[in-house]
């Protein structure tokens, strides 16, 4: 049986786990260790070669290799290790590790803390039940990518995209770059599920059509895809009989949405939130178990890498700190409520110590509004008021304030959108 | 004359700009809440430029493919004339991020660079 010790161990080894191996290692840990199931650190990053991450962190428009790039760069000055082509089997509560890989065979890693960042998978055909028949063809936007951007395989030649996730406009380019036709972007929404400038960039510049309040009704072929019918939806998202219309084409691709991947925090025993799937964590991103720390879309799907980076920074330090014995007191727990219009708030409550500590509270709205104001209210204090000219669940919004705002008298932060009258 | 909405990505608000223009002048741009919005509908306008991104063919290693794009953006009419030189191109082992893998691709004077690395 191979063992190994370490004081900060980080499962997945994308840019959630780097970024809080860095930040852990830099923060005072001396032994930081990821483990990875790839071969190759980056995780998804992998597959996005397209530009637009790191414009808020960097200041810069840079692609994904590139963003993640410059993380392992840090991770190898900085002595970090990795366990590559290792799954992960268990966490045990007290913050062993059991893993496998082809070189050690079994192997546990007793660590002093952990930071969970595996990040999140694609919801399937299986996930939103297309009725049909099941021909090859229809793949989620990101197994697709995955073939074209790293495996040198094309998926198809007539497409029929289903969901207008970034993932799927950004397929919708770069299908079309390599001969492709695409046929439709279809999203049963009457709004962008997606970034507005990859509607621009991806969709407009190539004359795609999208089709909102539109969904895909049944699959047709046998061996292959041979075509799908697409009808337009009612206010209930119930398909309209009479504006059934067939789409032939040879394959579909799915961008339906993303679901944190919790298979390891579940058996952990800690607590998941019904709201976005993940681990509920404190503003150090530590979870219902003290020892261990949750980070990047295996908490809550992000919209931006650098929001990921960010957060995963936090996890990485406190992680270190948790494991070096310097972690602070926590005097009284803050639950957060979501008050109009908003969907989650992450993290999901704070536990206050003897610091007057700057808080971000990332969240997403329910639907999208124009001219709304977003306050973050505890007892009669107002901690935060901004205007926004639009907002939508597309993009992620926030709410900043000092623990020292929030009256001794309360024990909850609400944040509301409101439109304004 | 020729009139074109445009979608501003500056930032999330996406104000739709409608702007009007003849023979590479700018007459009249209406729809635009800030200076940059105005700057960048102008330039969609006139010259729309996007950076390229794609991959090619690498020898030598495990990995088929290098991601590639080109160092600065390339004007958008050239996308698909640029992606057959890129389709002809292939890398060897070592690379490093930045190597550029076409150097003035199609007389741009921008270059097609490396993303990634491999040994």
């Amino acid at each position: 049986m191979h063992n190994i010790q370490c004081d900060v161990a980080i499962i997945g080894g994308g840019p959630a786990g780097l970024a809080a191996a860095v930040s852990a290692k830099k923060q005072g840990a001396q032994k930081v260790l990821i483990i990875e199931r790839d071969t190759a650190l980056g995780g998804i990053l992998q597959q996005c070669i397209h530009p637009g991450f790191g414009l808020t962190y960097y200041n810069e428009e840079l692609t994904g290799p590139e963003y993640y790039g410059r993380f392992i760069k840090q991770a190898e000055s900085l002595g970090i290790e990795s366990l590559l082509d290792t799954m992960v089997l268990e966490v045990q509560p007290t913050g062993k590790i059991i893993c496998v890989n082809s070189k050690y065979g079994i192997t546990y890693v007793d660590a002093k803390s952990v930071v969970l960042a595996m990040g999140c998978r694609e919801r399937t055909r299986a996930n939103i039940q297309i009725p049909g028949t099941r021909p090859a063809g229809i793949y989620t936007a990101g197994a697709a990518q995955r073939l074209i951007n790293r495996q040198n395989e094309m998926v198809g030649r007539e497409i029929v995209i289903l969901g207008s996730g970034d993932i799927g406009m950004i397929m919708a380019r770069r299908l079309t770059l390599e001969g492709a036709h695409v046929v439709a972007v279809v999203e049963i929404m009457n709004y962008l599920a997606g970034l507005t400038r990859n509607r621009v960039q991806c969709l407009d510049d190539y004359d795609i059509p999208l089709l909102l309040s539109h969904t895909v009704t049944r699959i047709v072929g046998n061996e292959r895809v041979e075509g799908v019918y697409v009808a337009q939806v009612d206010e209930n998202k119930r398909p309209i009989g009479e504006t059934e219309e067939f789409y032939p084409c040879d394959t579909l691709l799915l961008s339906v949405g993303l679901i944190p991947e919790n298979e390891l925090s579940r058996a952990t025993d800690i607590e998941i939130s019904a709201v976005t799937n993940g681990p509920v964590v404190n503003q150090f991103m530590q979870t219902s178990n003290p020892a261990v720390f949750a980070c990047g879309n295996v908490v809550h799907v992000n919209d931006l890498v650098d929001n990921v980076t960010l957060e995963s920074e936090i996890a990485g330090r406190e992680a270190a700190r948790y494991a070096m014995g310097s972690f602070p007191q926590v005097k009284r727990r803050i639950s957060l409520e979501t008050g109009n219009n908003v969907r989650y708030l992450c993290p999901h409550l704070l536990d206050i110590a003897d610091m007057d500590e700057q808080i971000t509270l990332y969240f997403r709205v329910l639907a999208p509004e124009h001219n709304v104001t977003i306050t973050a209210k505890s007892g009669d204090a107002v901690l935060y008021k901004k205007k926004a000219v639009k907002v939508n669940p597309g993009e992620m919004e926030h709410v900043t304030f000092k623990t020292g705002e929030i009256p001794a008298s309360s024990d909850c932060v609400r944040v509301d959108v409101t439109k304004e009258v | 004359m020729q009139e074109k909405k445009i979608i501003c990505t500056v930032c999330p608000i996406g104000c739709t700009i409608a702007v009007k223009g003849e023979g590479g002048k700018i007459l009249s741009i209406e729809g635009h809440t800030c200076k940059r919005g105005e700057e960048y509908s102008a330039n969609e306008f006139l010259h729309p430029v996007r950076i390229l991104t794609s991959t090619v063919r690498l020898k030598g290693s495990d990995m088929p493919l290098m991601p590639v794009r080109s160092n600065k953006p390339l004007p958008r009419e050239s996308l698909f004339d640029c992606m057959e030189e890129i389709k002809k191109t292939e890398a060897k082992v070592p690379v490093r991020c930045m190597d550029v893998i076409i150097k003035d691709i199609l007389g741009t004077g921008i270059d097609i660079v490396a993303t990634g690395n491999a040994e």
